[in-house]
């Protein structure tokens, strides 16, 4: 079942000569992990936006089901962009709407293991501590699409790991479709479903590629590297996107 | 260090005294009293009554006219700095009235609408403002846009975002209109007084300098400034205390 529907005719920005975005589509299938692959400055950030409603200057459409209307996004950026006068929990409490429990709230912080820093100030918090914070604010509004632009970016091998492990296992209780941003490869093959290669200058789809890897499988690194082997050969179009 | 740091400010304050003491004793003149006789002077005008209540006037006035100001400051600057097409319209008329020199909107409003107390009023925000709307400008022009995009695209609205967005990050710049607010407003306050009203710390100076009464000249001075103090330690400071408790 396709849920949601991206085609992006055009998207050039004031001041370039030509377009960042070119006729690309994507189809969002429900509850799917999508990841995102391409260079650095390719304009996944750029995509990211329009689907989240933050940059309306393009041709184009996003169609959720039939509808023609932006769906309900929950964004984790690259920097996780928490209010530093507000505490943990606060700022998870300011994303959700009136009618929605906080109860979700405690439920979300024992998963990413921050109960205990819940009132503390951002400031406080170390990096990883802060995107754990960013993914519940995500996930706490229930979105119908969760954008993850790099999200374990500048984080060290381990805790980026950690982090890792604990959004995996986060998704797989309370499943959502995914988009994930990365230009690493392994990362991608790690969590995604399906693997969408973009190119830089306009961006376009170039390959999409589903990962037949079983997801009890994920954190074993040999099959992780043995399926990127795989794919170098066998896609070896892929290689100068990466 | 804490006690180092109110022993210095106090050994300061003393020191202080103590110049003026031996200046005033050394020169021997009506012109400059001793601290003494001007404590006298201060304790006679707060027992007589008169000296409260044109305390009380003037900083009714100014707590009136400070709070319009700022409150009209704050949102004509948030509206200027987040909209550049109404900026660079209003920006010319900033610029005149930053420059009119406060006399003479003083005078003007006495001219135009009589020597009330509404007029009085109006003169003091008309000066103060300009500064309120150009200090938050500058404050809302260097807003995070990353956290606004977060606003924006968790649905904020726009009571949320002024609230838990804007504000906090314009807070220093709203102290510091507030402080240099206080300090220029209570100032002009004075003038307008002594140019059109029958009462408050204005007029009162300029009675006492129709008299060559410089010990009340110095007692009224020494009201208003400690009543100045008393606001920035019991509402600025802990004000500052609470809104900053976030940071390292």
């Amino acid at each position: 079942m396709t849920d949601i529907q991206i085609n992006i005719n055009n998207k050039t920005y004031p001041t370039a000569t030509q377009p960042s975005i070119a006729n690309l589509k994507l189809s969002l299938n429900s509850n799917e992990f999508i990841c995102l692959v391409g260079p650095s400055g390719c304009g996944k950030t750029t995509l990211l936006n329009i689907i989240a409603g933050l940059d309306n200057d393009y041709d184009g459409e996003i169609l959720v089901g039939q509808q023609h209307t932006h769906p309900k996004i929950g964004y984790i950026f690259q920097n996780p962009r928490l209010l530093p006068w507000r505490t943990v929990r606060e700022n998870i409490e300011l994303v959700l709407g009136e009618h929605q429990s906080p109860d979700v709230i405690d439920a979300l912080l024992e998963v990413m293991q921050l109960t205990q820093a819940q009132q503390v100030y951002p400031e406080r918090l170390s990096l990883g501590m802060s995107r754990r914070v960013s993914i519940i604010r995500a996930f706490a509004i229930d979105p119908e699409v969760l954008l993850m632009d790099e999200p374990f970016v500048s984080l060290d091998a381990p805790t980026a790991r950690q982090v890792r492990e604990l959004l995996v296992k986060l998704w797989q209780q309370r499943p959502h479709t995914v988009l994930f941003v990365t230009h690493d490869l392994r990362e991608a093959i790690a969590l995604a479903d399906r693997l969408i290669f973009l190119s830089a200058s306009p961006m376009q789809a170039v390959s999409e590629i589903i990962v037949p890897i079983a997801r009890s499988d994920r954190g074993n690194e040999l099959a992780i590297e043995s399926f990127r082997q795989q794919l170098l050969q066998n896609h070896p179009e892929i290689k100068q996107l990466l | 260090m804490i006690n180092l740091k109110r022993f210095l400010s106090t050994l300061s304050l003393l020191v202080f005294l103590g110049i003026w003491q031996g200046v005033a004793v050394y020169l021997n003149s009506n012109t400059l009293p001793t601290p003494e006789a001007v404590a006298k002077v201060f304790w006679l005008g707060c027992v007589s009554g008169q000296l409260p209540f044109h305390l009380g006037v003037t900083l009714l006035r100014l707590v009136v006219s400070f709070s319009v100001a700022m409150l009209l400051g704050c949102a004509i600057g948030i509206v200027l700095g987040r909209n550049k097409k109404l900026d660079a319209f209003f920006d010319n008329w900033l610029v005149i009235f930053l420059n009119i020199p406060a006399l003479v909107t003083i005078i003007l409003c006495y001219v135009w609408f009589g020597l009330v107390e509404s007029a009085a009023i109006l003169a003091v925000v008309i000066n103060k403002l300009p500064n309120v709307i150009v200090t938050i400008r500058e404050g809302t022009r260097a807003l995070d846009q990353d956290l606004l995009d977060m606003a924006r695209c968790y649905h904020f609205g726009k009571r949320k975002t002024l609230i838990h967005v804007i504000w906090p990050q314009l807070h220093p710049f709203v102290m510091g209109a507030t402080r240099s607010g206080l300090a220029l407003i209570w100032k002009i306050i004075l003038v307008v007084e002594l140019l059109g009203r029958s009462n408050g710390m204005g007029y009162q100076l300029h009675l006492f300098f129709q008299l060559f009464d410089v010990a009340s000249i110095l007692a009224y001075t020494v009201a208003f400034v400690a009543v100045i103090q008393l606001i920035e330690l019991l509402i600025l400071k802990p004000l500052d205390k609470k809104a900053l408790r976030w940071r390292r």
